[in-house]
């Protein structure tokens, strides 16, 4: 049986297309859940994609929290369910409260586009099971706004529950800690700016974000399990 | 009552500012020399109608942290005033 994995669509993504061929290429189903329907169609696991939900007015991210979709999303990761939240996906997390912190902008002040080395510092989350920890993948990053920032309180938190998931080899943005993505306390939700789906097949350059994106349909396999039981 | 609130919103000491970073780059270069720690942040300017002023504030406040500014990267300050009825 192959599992489903709902792609978040807001006015302003642009990334759901990419997803949906990569998970398909590993073998998963792709629904596409629009914002305005606080609907996961049976969705095993949810990514929201990278793009300008709702054109990133305000803050990246901060409209689309309020998206009805955003309800059933937070009830699915309230009950265990995996969600990943890819580059404005991240964003619009920290923004709804799903995880600590926040984007800011870039330390270099520039948009980056280029792919980079990011290390596996977790090996017990939704995004990262099926990969060991240490691990070094090359994978691209598409960004303004993906230097993260916390209070000290919070990174001290996220250090000591192990909670940052992947961390940049070479910092590329001033992040906090070279932090690329982090998880919640329960480790079913995660966000990160890099994108796996971008990485996903030889013909782009690097297919280090298989791994990732098989762990994510790993998580989404034991959720639709626990369902059939 | 109605009234006008006008709600300003900074970035926190230590979050990045590149558009005020780069107009504080560029103003010695048209002779300017002499500014420094130029900040852009954004003005949001509402007219509410509330039961009296302290209520006005009350709920602007709570927009301002539910929705207008993000608490970790951004603060704000926020002025109100009556409106004439005319």
């Amino acid at each position: 049986m192959s599992v489903t994995v709902g792609v978040v669509l807001f006015p302003g993504t642009n990334c759901e297309q990419d997803i949906t061929w990569a998970v398909e290429q590993l073998g998963a189903e792709a629904v596409m859940c629009w914002h305005g329907d606080a609907v996961l169609h049976d969705a095993d696991a949810v990514v929201i994609p990278g793009g300008f939900a709702h054109g990133d007015y305000l803050r990246t991210g901060a409209i689309a929290r309020f998206s009805p979709v955003m309800d059933a999303v937070r009830e699915f990761a309230a009950q265990g369910g995996p969600v990943i939240g890819i580059c404005n996906g991240f964003q619009v997390l920290t923004e709804a409260g799903l995880l600590p912190g926040a984007l800011q902008k870039n330390a270099g002040l520039k948009f980056l586009c280029e792919t980079v080395e990011i290390r596996v510092d977790a090996d017990d989350t939704v995004l990262t099971n099926q990969v060991a920890r240490g691990a070094r993948l090359r994978v691209p990053i598409n960004h303004f706004e993906g230097n993260y920032v916390c209070d000290s309180e919070t990174l001290a938190r996220l250090r000591s529950d192990d909670r940052v998931v992947v961390r940049y080899v070479d910092n590329p943005n001033g992040s906090l800690d070279d932090i690329a993505g982090i998880c919640n306390e329960a480790r079913n939700v995660v966000g990160l700016m890099p994108h796996p789906e971008r990485a996903s097949d030889p013909l782009l350059g690097s297919s280090d974000g298989v791994v990732l994106l098989e762990s994510i349909l790993s998580a989404a396999g034991v959720r639709a399990g626990r369902h059939a039981a | 009552m109605i009234y006008e609130a006008q709600v300003e919103v900074t970035h926190r000491p230590g979050i990045l500012d590149p558009a005020g970073a780069t107009v504080e780059r560029a103003l010695p270069a048209l002779g300017w020399g002499n500014v420094s720690q130029v900040r852009i942040g954004k003005s949001i300017r509402l007219v509410i109608d509330a039961a009296d002023e302290a209520a006005a504030t009350a709920q602007v406040d709570e927009m301002c942290r539910g929705i207008l500014t993000n608490p970790v990267i951004e603060d704000y300050e926020l002025h109100l005033q009556e409106l004439s009825p005319t």
